[in-house]
Order: structure tokens, then C-alpha cells, then sequence
């Protein structure tokens, strides 16, 4: 396998025997009638994870997929057909079906493939945890388990989870581009039950992960930090007191609260609502949507990260767009079909969750840069509000703009202090306007520490969030004590 | 009105009927578990194909055509197990495939309470419960596109303000599932679904809103009308715009039927047995409770004829059948596989759920709140001031302690009257007060999916707003 891997685009080929005459033949046969595009997607995925509960490690699964999309773009139509079968016939067959979408037979076009397309670098990882001897990976849960229940005797039960994936995948295209590329991701997750022995029980959970090496856990000892946070977690929810509910100034903790980047905005801005003019951000391009504190980029191009991407899912390599700059919209992020369709380019977004979906304009890793306040400075301006440290998942409905994040540790602040820790709630606000009211930007900008996941119409794809320390003047929050 | 469903139809070929799956490999592969050192082995199989076609603005924008077989193995060694799936369907890969799944169980804890059902539990006479559609094959892309067609047809027309749409999209598709273990079960079932949703979006000024609607059955001549998604699609959409906060009370809340079978979706979760021996739910040590208002019974049905959750045996072979969750408000049973089950000295309730190369999970089947004596009416007419809620986004449920806390929208009540629509709110409460808080109970009680509610009304929760 290793061989293999270090000539990605040669693995298709003598792993079921495919060659670039053969891929000619189907392009061609994809573009018969007048089509504007076609291309190959080839993937081979294989999976592993390990689970502990009880102090048990019962659950392993392995998994090995693999399977080849054939996609026509026609204009704004698109014809897919996929199979998990990856031989000739079934791409001819696929490649006849997905031309359906296109009515007018035309001559079929020449094709040679061949040209190298060029992709980044990011992730040339010696090893994946698939390579780790089982035993490792299990006692490194066992320890997690012990680290975690040592934490405070309140901690009643610990599941902790290792997944490593690798995708390799190859796209061929109408256009004589050939790239392929070996994508690495793993996660390590941990939750805790506390229980408080008065009938009060809560949960806390951490974890972490990317397109990194096993001894990522283990340097300066990450999963010691994941045991210990989601314990503490799970300790601190046991003391919550009711959330507020209403309007209110919220300060939003670095990192993963920049989930309201990814709700807020990011999906807003995607090409294919945009195009379709469905989007709440549709033609506010150049407009003020955002404080002058706020820049917002998507970057598909940072090493080793969760949402990066050598290239995307059809063969564009990624790149940092700027979606909000100084508080003004500036981009959009696009696949192919959606640039084309816009006239504009594309940015290296295309993404689909596997074979057996279609691309799709998806963000990437999404962040605020840092500004110049301390997260001191900040949470002393607040006389009263809300101190968001850790979120759950969040929504959007593209269309009126609304979207939500759900809090998972919470606390009041009062009188520029922060006091006692709240129960859960869900904040919801409205996409272009939220920005607007940030006051404050710190200057600690963090990524997430690396186990998000976005769903867009069925797909999930992994992707990262980052965020400084922020005040918001007023989102609405949805606690229970009115 | 004309049914989508014509007489063209009944001359479909079926073209698209699924070849049966080799149970000769199921059990040779169960034989190659065994003779590799397994001491007992489980093998999953799966076929599917599927076709989608899209449409927007009246211009065909999609086709998708699908076709996948997987086969995924759970193997023990003693009370230690593995599972894996693969898509290398052929003998000499599976060889390999079967041999690194047994080796990896021996690396895996022993569990106590792992391993097979008791041969004794499982079924041998498998019911007929019609999951598959005899009459009707995949669609064909041409008809696929003319039902899509159809429904955006009749949302675009429905009013002058319906101006853009996300588009209408129907599919259809089939699977085969068979399932065998090493105990003798063999068992083995082929559905098919059909689906269309249609979503028109409304625009007013610069503000927009958009509208979704469905109709999904097993079935094809069951679908609903198709012009009839488009124009609810249509009326939903319209319904939102204008749509504006409120102050931050507390009112009692109308759920709509999507909305309520929500709720009963989280009390499923609640009852479900990993969550319980995990405990991670606010239903631990329950059973016998009165956990809801008298009037609620909350029902688990498998084997409802052509349900959309049915299925003639679980992911384990065991039986599906009816039983209570809630039976006039008493929490009566959980939804339990055979792990959970040895875990909480409790019996399997044939919930055992499967995806290929997974161990079992649990999930419910036909799962609902059934029907009360109230029309939507009467109940929207019950309230002064209050909300009826027609949507909600976000994940904010927490089922370890029955928080509630989510994004909402609806139209505000006044009077008894829906007065005008509400958006950018959320709702919160706990899920043990709120079902201890249903006081009416709707008589509009409709299968559209797996899992269904009538109209509920909930005496009072917390609206966060300005």
C-alpha cells in the first residue's frame, strides 16, 4: 500500500486496471450529447474506529469502500450516475445515464488526459492511527478512561472514541486534468456522565483531531487535555443554574463558538444559493454586512487541519478566499459549475461527502481574524450578559437568514465579571445583521480543536471554525427563566 | 383533482426489480467466520438502487442514478467482537476481509454481555408486511421529472409573491436486505420507497422565506397529490412572510404535527436503550412512571403494513411488534436491542437497528402519539396568547437531562385566532415538563413518515425574543 500511496493517480489504475485511453473513452461517451463538462471521481475509503464505555474497549469497526461518480454539467444541470463497481462497463453505463441531463447530440470532443494538475501540500503525513498497532490505540483509551474518572469522583461514566479514515481519491476531467491525492483524517472523542448523587446528572464532552499523524494525541499529551475537559465540563453543567431567555450582550470564547462564522455566514455565502438568488446574502456583495472589526476568511489551506484539503472534490486545489473584509462582503465560495454559472472562479470548494453524492459549494475552515482587544478588556465592558465557552451544533435557513448555535457551557456575566455557570440554551440571531453588532474583537483568534462536521443537503463533509474572543450587542437567548 | 399516478404506469416494466442476493455466499461467508476461529458470526447484506430527478423554475436541474451492494460481518471470539463491511464482494477478497475481522476481534475487550440473540427468540415464520411495491419499479427519469415538474408547477402558481424556488426533486428506489447468523437465522426482505418534496420560496421586498413540503411513501399509488405538495410547499412559504419577533414570555405552545413528531422522536432517543445504560437520559429508571399527561400513549408498531419504519425482523432477527412507550401517560417500555437489554436485565423489544459494518444500534420503527379527540381548531382556538409552532432548527435537546432549547417559528396566536408570523424566536423547557404539560391532543392524525404526531398543545413554555 505504501507504494502505492506515494503515486496516488496510480493506484485506480493498477488497482482495477483502469488507463487514460479508457478514461478518454468515458468522458467521451459522457459528453455525446452538448454538455459543457464532464468528469470521473474515483475514491477508495477505508475507516477504522475503536470504542470504550465502561472501561470496556467492545466496539472496533473497519471498513473499506470504494466506487466511482461520473457527473455532466450542461448549463446549470447536472446528470450523475455512481457506482460501486469500478470497472469499464459500469462507468460506461454510468457515464450513458449521467448524459441524460443534456438533449442535443453534438460531435464528441477529443479528450486526452494527462495534464498534471497541480495540489497542495498539506498533509504528507508519514503514518495514519490505521496504522497503529489496535493494542496502542486501546490502552491510549484505557488511560483517557482512567484520566477522566480521576478527574472528580462525581464522574460516573467515560465512552471515548478513535476514528481514523483515509480517502484516496482521483479525478479525471473533461478538460485532460488527472489529480489524485491521499486524505488522512482521525478524531478522538471523549464524554463524561456526571452525576451529583442528588438526581442531578450532566454530560460534558471534548475531543480532537485533523489530517494528522496518531502521535498528534499524544504530543504535550492532548488527550490527557480531552479527558480532563470533558470532565470538567460535565462537573461544571452539574452546578448550572437556569439560562436567561431574551436579547442580551453575549461574549463568545475563542474557538469552536466560531461556529457562528459557519451558520451566520459561511453558508449564506455559499455560490450555489447565491446563484439561485436564495440566499439572505444574495447580491449584497461590496454592502456593509459586519462591524469594521470583522474579517472573516475561509481557508482550505492550513497543514494538517480538518477542513483542509489538498484540492477539492473536483481537482481544484483550495485556496483562502476572503468572504468579509473590514465589515464588507467581498466573495462567495464556489465549485466549478457555480463559478462557471457566475462568472467568476472557482475557489477550491467543491466538495461532496463520497462517490455516491455530487459536489457541492461547502466551506472549508472558517474564521474571524484576531483584532486588538484582551479577552480581559472584553469581558470587563460587559455589565451584563452571557460568557458562551463551548457549543453543541447550529443552523441556518439560508433563505430568511435565521440561524442558531446551541451553548453547552455557559456562564452570567456580571458587572464585568464572570459569575455562575448556566444551563445550556440555543442563541438565535440573523445572519447579515449579527456582525454588525460585534463591539469588540480579541486578540487571541483560535482554531477548533478539530471534530466538526457540516451537513448540507445529505452531505457531511469534516470541516474547522475559528474565532477570537468577541462581544456581541444583542443576540437572543434562549434560556428558560424569562 | 388528477393524480400524478396515471394509467402509463401500470405498464411500467419493472424494469429495475432487484436480483435476489446470493444466500449461498451469506452462508459461506459464516462458514469461512467459523472455520477462521470465530465462535459465532453475523453477516449483513445490502442492495440498492435509487434515481432522483430535479427540477427548478420548470427546467430539469438533476439526475442522480445509484447502484450499491455491501456486505458487512459482526464476528465474536468468545465475548469479544468485530465488525466491518466491505464493497469487495468476491470470495478471494472476502477471505482476507473475513480473516483480519476475526483477528481484530480477539484484540477487542472480552464482554460480558456481547454475543447473539438466544437462538430460541428468533423468529421463524417472517410476516408479510408489503415493503416493496409489486406494481411499480424505479421511475424512470423522464416520469421522475414530469411528477417534479408538476408539483413546483402548481407552488409557482399559487400566488404572484411565489417568485424563486429551490427547486422540486422526486426519487425512487429499492433495497434488499438480507441478514444471517450463525444460530440458523436467515432472513431476508426487499423494499422500495417513493418521494417528493417540493420547496417554492416567497418574496416580499427584500425579505424571503421558504416553504418545503413532502410526500414519501412505499407505495407509489399512495403518494399524495402531487400538485396538492406543491401548493401546502406553496401556502407555508407565504405564510412566513412578515414574519417578526416578540417579546420574551411565557404562553402555551401548539405544536403542528411535524413539530410534535419531533417531540416524540426525543423521547424515543430518551427511551432508547444505549442512552439509558449510558446514562445519558432523563428516563433511567422509569418504567411504571407517569412521565406525560393521561392523555398521551406513545406506540411502537414494526409490522404495520407497508409502514415507512417497517421492517419484518430487526438488526439482530428478532421480531418486531407493537408495544407502548407511554401508555396514558405511564412510561411502559423502552426500546431495547439484546446488548442494552442483558445491560438493563430487561428483554429485547426487537429495536435492534443495522447499517452494514456497524454493530447494532437501536431506533424505533413506526413509532406514534395517538390520535386525540381535538381538531387543530379547537385546540389554536383554546389559546389567548401563545405560539403556533411550524418550525424549529438547531440540536439544542438534552436528552441526558430533557433540556429544551430551541430555534422557532410559527405564527402568533391571539385570541384563538393565528394572527400573524413569528420568526427569530426559540422555545425552552424540559421535555419531562412539557410532555407532563400536554393538554390537548389533535385528531389529525396522518402517516407521512415514520414517525408521527397529531397537533399538540403544551400548556406553557419560555419564548426567548426581544
Amino acid at each position: 500500500m505504501a507504494n502505492e500511496l506515494a503515486h496516488p493517480e496510480k493506484f485506480f489504475l493498477s488497482r482495477f486496471g483502469m488507463s487514460d485511453r479508457a478514461f478518454e473513452r468515458i468522458l467521451g461517451t459522457a459528453l455525446e450529447r452538448k454538455a459543457d463538462y464532464a468528469d470521473l471521481y474515483f475514491e477508495y475509503h477505508s475507516a477504522e474506529s475503536l470504542g470504550l464505555e465502561e472501561s470496556m474497549v467492545n466496539h472496533t469497526a473497519k471498513s473499506v469502500s470504494h466506487g466511482v461518480g461520473v457527473r455532466v454539467c450542461a448549463e446549470d444541470r447536472t446528470g450523475y450516475a455512481y457506482s460501486d463497481e469500478v470497472t469499464i462497463d459500469r462507468m460506461r453505463l454510468a457515464a450513458e445515464t449521467a448524459r441524460a441531463i443534456a438533449d442535443q447530440s453534438a460531435p464528441m470532443p477529443a479528450i486526452q488526459v494527462g495534464t498534471p494538475a497541480p495540489r497542495h501540500a498539506l498533509y504528507e503525513v508519514e503514518t495514519t492511527p490505521l496504522e497503529i498497532p489496535l493494542e496502542e490505540r486501546a490502552r491510549l483509551l484505557h488511560e483517557i478512561d482512567s484520566v477522566a474518572r480521576a478527574y472528580d469522583p462525581r464522574v460516573k461514566n467515560v465512552t471515548a472514541s478513535l476514528a481514523a479514515e483515509r480517502k484516496i481519491v482521483m479525478i479525471v476531467n473533461s478538460e485532460g486534468k488527472l489529480v489524485a491525492d491521499v486524505q488522512p483524517l482521525c478524531r478522538l472523542n471523549v464524554s463524561v456522565i456526571a452525576e451529583d448523587g442528588k438526581g442531578g446528572r450532566q454530560m460534558g464532552s471534548y475531543g480532537g483531531g485533523g489530517r494528522v499523524e496518531y502521535k498528534y494525541f499524544l504530543d504535550a499529551e492532548r488527550w490527557r487535555e480531552y479527558a480532563r475537559e470533558a470532565a470538567r465540563q460535565a462537573i461544571v453543567n452539574l452546578e448550572a443554574g437556569d439560562a436567561p431567555a431574551g436579547e442580551m450582550v453575549v461574549v463568545l470564547a475563542p474557538g469552536w463558538p466560531g461556529i457562528l462564522l459557519h451558520e451566520a455566514i459561511g453558508h449564506g455565502l455559499e455560490g450555489d444559493f447565491n446563484r439561485k438568488g436564495v440566499s439572505a446574502f444574495s447580491g449584497r456583495i461590496g454592502q456593509k454586512v459586519a462591524s469594521e472589526l470583522c474579517t472573516v476568511v475561509d481557508d482550505g489551506t492550513i497543514p494538517l487541519r480538518r477542513g483542509s484539503l489538498n484540492v477539492d472534490d473536483e481537482g481544484t486545489p483550495t485556496s483562502r478566499t476572503v468572504l468579509i473584509e473590514k465589515g464588507i462582503l467581498r466573495g462567495y465560495l464556489q465549485d466549478r459549475m457555480n463559478a462557471r454559472l457566475m462568472k467568476m472562479k472557482p475557489t477550491g470548494n467543491g466538495r461532496r461527502e463520497s462517490f455516491a453524492h455530487t459536489p457541492m459549494p461547502r466551506m472549508t475552515n472558517t474564521f474571524m481574524l484576531a483584532g486588538e482587544s484582551t479577552r480581559d478588556e472584553i469581558v470587563k465592558s460587559v455589565k451584563h450578559g452571557l460568557y458562551a465557552v463551548s457549543f453543541g451544533g447550529g443552523q441556518v435557513d439560508i433563505t430568511n437568514g435565521k440561524f442558531v448555535f446551541s451553548a453547552s457551557e455557559a456562564y452570567l456575566i456580571e458587572d464585568g465579571v464572570v459569575t455562575h455557570p448556566v444551563k445550556g440554551a440555543t442563541l438565535i440571531g440573523d445572519g447579515p445583521d449579527v456582525l454588525r453588532r460585534v463591539t469588540m474583537v480579541g486578540n487571541d483568534l483560535a482554531l477548533d480543536p478539530g471534530v466538526g462536521t457540516c451537513g448540507k443537503d445529505g452531505q457531511s463533509v469534516p470541516v474547522g471554525v475559528g474565532l477570537p474572543t468577541i462581544r456581541v450587542d444583542g443576540i437572543t437567548v434562549g434560556g428558560t427563566r424569562a | 383533482m388528477a393524480r400524478a399516478h396515471d394509467e402509463s404506469s401500470k405498464n411500467d416494466p419493472l424494469q429495475n426489480l432487484m436480483e435476489p442476493i446470493d444466500t449461498a455466499l451469506a452462508e459461506w461467508v459464516l462458514d469461512a467466520a467459523k472455520s477462521q476461529g470465530a465462535t459465532a458470526a453475523e453477516v449483513l447484506m445490502m442492495s440498492a438502487e435509487s434515481l432522483a430527478a430535479g427540477v427548478r423554475l420548470g427546467e430539469v436541474e438533476k439526475l442522480k442514478s445509484s447502484r450499491e451492494r455491501r456486505l458487512g460481518i459482526r464476528v465474536f471470539r468468545g465475548q469479544s467482537s468485530a465488525t466491518a463491511a466491505t464493497a469487495e464482494i468476491d470470495r478471494g477478497a472476502l477471505n482476507d476481509f473475513v480473516a483480519n475481522t476475526v483477528k481484530m476481534a480477539g484484540l477487542a475487550s472480552p464482554d460480558p454481555w456481547s454475543g447473539l440473540p438466544d437462538p430460541a427468540m428468533h423468529l421463524h415464520d417472517l410476516p408479510e408486511l408489503a415493503l416493496a411495491d409489486t406494481d411499480t419499479g424505479i421511475i424512470s427519469a423522464e416520469r421522475a421529472l414530469e411528477f417534479a415538474r408538476s408539483g413546483e408547477k402548481a407552488a409557482l402558481g399559487a400566488d404572484p409573491r411565489i417568485k424563486n424556488s429551490e427547486g422540486a426533486e422526486f426519487e425512487s428506489g429499492r433495497y434488499r436486505i438480507l441478514f444471517a447468523n450463525s444460530n440458523g437465522f436467515n432472513g431476508e426482505y426487499e423494499g422500495s420507497e417513493f418521494g417528493l418534496t417540493v420547496a417554492p420560496i416567497a418574496q416580499d421586498g427584500d425579505a424571503m422565506q421558504q416553504g418545503f413540503w413532502y410526500t414519501a411513501n412505499r407505495r407509489f399509488s399512495r403518494l399524495e397529490d402531487f400538485e396538492g405538495v406543491g401548493k401546502t410547499a406553496a401556502r407555508r412559504a407565504l405564510r412566513r412572510l412578515g414574519a417578526r419577533k416578540v417579546r420574551t414570555t411565557r404562553v402555551p405552545v401548539v405544536f403542528d404535527p411535524d413539530m410534535a413528531a419531533s417531540l416524540v422522536r426525543s423521547i424515543a432517543g430518551a427511551a432508547s436503550g444505549p442512552a439509558l445504560y449510558r446514562g445519558a437520559s432523563f428516563l433511567i429508571n422509569r418504567i411504571g412512571a407517569q412521565v406525560a399527561s393521561p392523555g398521551v400513549s406513545i406506540i411502537d408498531d414494526g409490522r404495520i403494513l407497508s409502514g415507512l419504519g417497517s421492517k419484518p425482523f430487526d438488526g439482530e432477527g428478532l421480531a418486531t411488534g407493537r408495544r407502548h412507550l407511554i401508555e396514558k401517560g405511564t412510561l411502559r417500555n423502552y426500546l431495547l436491542d439484546c446488548y442494552s437489554a442483558r445491560k438493563l436485565k430487561m428483554q429485547p423489544t426487537g429495536n435492534a437497528s443495522r447499517s452494514v459494518g456497524q454493530a447494532p444500534s437501536v431506533s424505533s420503527t413506526n413509532l406514534y402519539l395517538e390520535a386525540g379527540p381535538y381538531t387543530p381548531e379547537q385546540i389554536i382556538g383554546s389559546v389567548k396568547q401563545g405560539l403556533y409552532l411550524t418550525e424549529m432548527i438547531g440540536f439544542g435537546v438534552n436528552l441526558v437531562t430533557g433540556d429544551y432549547s430551541r430555534g422557532a417559528g410559527g405564527m402568533w396566536i391571539e385570541d384563538g385566532q393565528l394572527a400573524y408570523p413569528v420568526q427569530e424566536i426559540t422555545i425552552a423547557g424540559n421535555l419531562s415538563e412539557m410532555f407532563a404539560g400536554i393538554e390537548m391532543i389533535g385528531n389529525d392524525f396522518h402517516w407521512r413518515s415514520s414517525v408521527v404526531s397529531p397537533t399538540l398543545k403544551i400548556s406553557e413554555m419560555t419564548i426567548a425574543g426581544v
